[in-house]
């Protein structure tokens, strides 16, 4: 049984939290029923638990990998990834912070605000926005925390496999334009993101995200209106999200609906406790250590997958095979992407198919006769324009972050 | 009204338009109203269950709290002190130790 919440009783819950605090909490009650999943998947994960609900339940929104219900983490299964390079809206993956979403957005209600550290406070309507001149890229958003599941020693957090990721044609407006039209004041040092998003807990911290002043400016930088030709599903931040290119998800404020310039750097929890990474190479530590400096996550780094053979799947040995997939460069195109069929002995250039742009998703395809009989390993790497390689062993940090490590996909030749 | 009479006449135009390059396209954002499920499933019973689901279920669903893989005393105890002090979770402080040892259980086979 599945219980559709409005967020005017998610409003009262959460005043009723706020005065009853513990107590209040306890006298909840709850169906003990659950009936969300339909079907289910396994998801390779070390020592597991590995198995997980696929979900239709969700509105806008096709079969997806249940992670979590409230608030919503869906995960896009790996197969959608050997469809296209553009991620479908409906499979496109789902993660929020907080559970105070609102369930209704008016288009013609709707207004961002843009203040703080400007000439001109804005208010604008969506029609204002789109007479902006409208731009267009084609980027991949990623979740910092993409594939945690296969960190070793596991940590705690979301256990995605490596579907916490997607790749859109994103339409809209330069952040630079708007941030031009209110009018940067001098001694402006970051713009800080808010979305329409609240927590339960009225002291909780609400979900911010900031960016440097000159990153905000880059031109780059964009407030999207459509993903993929249409409007974005409610559950990818409709009506207007923020476009990050080549830095982690975390970034891309959904819902977004208030833009504060600031003269002083943000000290919200979420640009600055939360989202950190060791400030080592490769933000990389040992299990267990303490002590480093830790720094805000950013830019992403080259990842590889093959979508068109799973995991224990078998091959035929001496028959031609076709391995394909996908890779991406991180904050830059990708320059090559190479095969191995012999768990890594030995590499084969991979052809790249077309280039949506240095933020997008690259297919590749590889032709190979898998080599003897028994278990191999098929292995993909993806090198950046920027000559950055995927590494052999996996980089370690204690919030899972930033995996990307060369993949195996170990499978039995006969 | 008169944007109802515009947005009328924009689309009107729009369809009398040639489909021609992508960038030339009209589009039209549209309300949304979509409700979300609530995810109203329990934690499985066992000793410290009560307070498990008495604490925790307001701000999150079970499902990503029983997918973590086996965690030790100390990550669990960390969890719940960060759910209490960096989001604000009411959690009653003489819960904390049963919640701990409920969610350390779940880590270990279950009959």
């Amino acid at each position: 049984m599945q219980r559709a919440l409005s967020v005017q009783s998610l409003a009262s819950r959460r005043r009723f939290l706020g005065t009853a605090g513990a107590a209040g909490a306890a006298s909840l009650t709850l169906s003990p029923l659950s009936a969300l999943a339909d079907a289910m998947i396994k998801l390779p994960l070390p020592g597991g638990p590995d198995e997980r609900s696929i979900t239709t339940a969700f509105p806008q929104k096709g079969a997806l990998i249940l992670q979590r219900t409230r608030p919503p983490l869906l995960e896009t299964p790996l197969e959608v990834f050997d469809q296209s390079v553009f991620t479908p809206n409906d499979k496109f993956y789902v993660r929020w912070h907080w559970s105070l979403i609102p369930s209704t957005v008016d288009v013609s209600s709707f207004r961002l605000a843009v203040h703080g550290h400007v000439n001109q406070n804005l208010s604008l309507s969506l029609d204002e926005l789109m007479a902006l001149p409208r731009v267009e890229l084609v980027a991949i958003n990623q979740c910092s925390g993409n594939s945690r599941g296969y960190f070793q020693p596991r940590v705690s957090g979301a256990q995605w496999s490596h579907g916490a990721m997607g790749n859109a044609r994103w339409t809209g407006v330069r952040l630079k334009d708007v941030l031009d039209r209110a009018g940067v004041k001098p001694g402006a040092v970051q713009v800080r993101f808010n979305g329409m998003d609240e927590p339960i807990v009225p002291d909780a911290p609400d979900f911010m995200k900031s960016l440097a002043i000159d990153h905000a400016r880059d031109g780059e930088v964009m407030l999207a209106y459509a993903m993929n030709g249409e409007q974005l599903p409610l559950l990818n931040g409709f009506p207007l999200r923020l476009i990050v290119p080549g830095w982690f998800s975390t970034y891309w404020v959904k819902m977004l609906n208030d833009i504060e310039v600031l003269d002083q750097p943000d000290t919200n929890f979420w640009t600055k406790t939360a989202y950190t990474i060791p400030d080592t190479p490769h933000a990389n530590v040992q299990p267990g250590q303490t002590g480093f400096k830790s720094v805000p996550i950013s830019r992403m780094v080259p990842r590889s997958f093959i979508t068109n053979i799973k995991p224990g799947d078998a091959l035929q040995a001496g028959a031609p095979t076709l391995a394909r997939g996908i890779a991406f460069g991180g904050d830059t195109g990708v320059a090559r992407v190479d095969f191995s069929s012999d768990g890594g002995n030995t590499w084969q250039q991979a052809q790249l198919g077309k280039d949506e742009g240095k933020y997008s998703f690259r297919q590749w395809q590889f032709r190979f006769t898998a080599p003897g009989r028994g278990s191999q390993v098929l292995m993909v790497r993806c090198t950046s324009s920027s000559g950055e390689t995927q590494p052999n062993t996996p980089y370690w940090n204690p919030s899972g972050f930033m995996r990307n490590v060369i993949e195996q996909t170990p499978v039995v030749v006969s | 009204m008169l944007r109802q009479v515009l947005l009328t006449a924009l689309i009107a135009a729009a369809a009398l338009m040639p489909r021609g390059a992508h960038a030339e396209e009209k589009l039209v954002l549209k309300s949304v109203t979509a409700d979300l499920p609530f995810g109203d499933r329990m934690f499985p019973d066992g000793p410290g269950s009560e307070a498990v689901n008495n604490n925790c279920l307001a701000c999150h669903s079970a499902g990503m709290v029983l997918t973590q893989p086996a965690l030790s005393k100390e990550q669990w105890h960390a969890e719940v002190e960060k759910m209490r002090t960096a989001y604000k979770a009411p959690i009653d402080p003489k819960d904390v130790n049963a919640i701990v040892d409920y969610l350390v259980g779940l880590g270990k086979p279950r009959q």
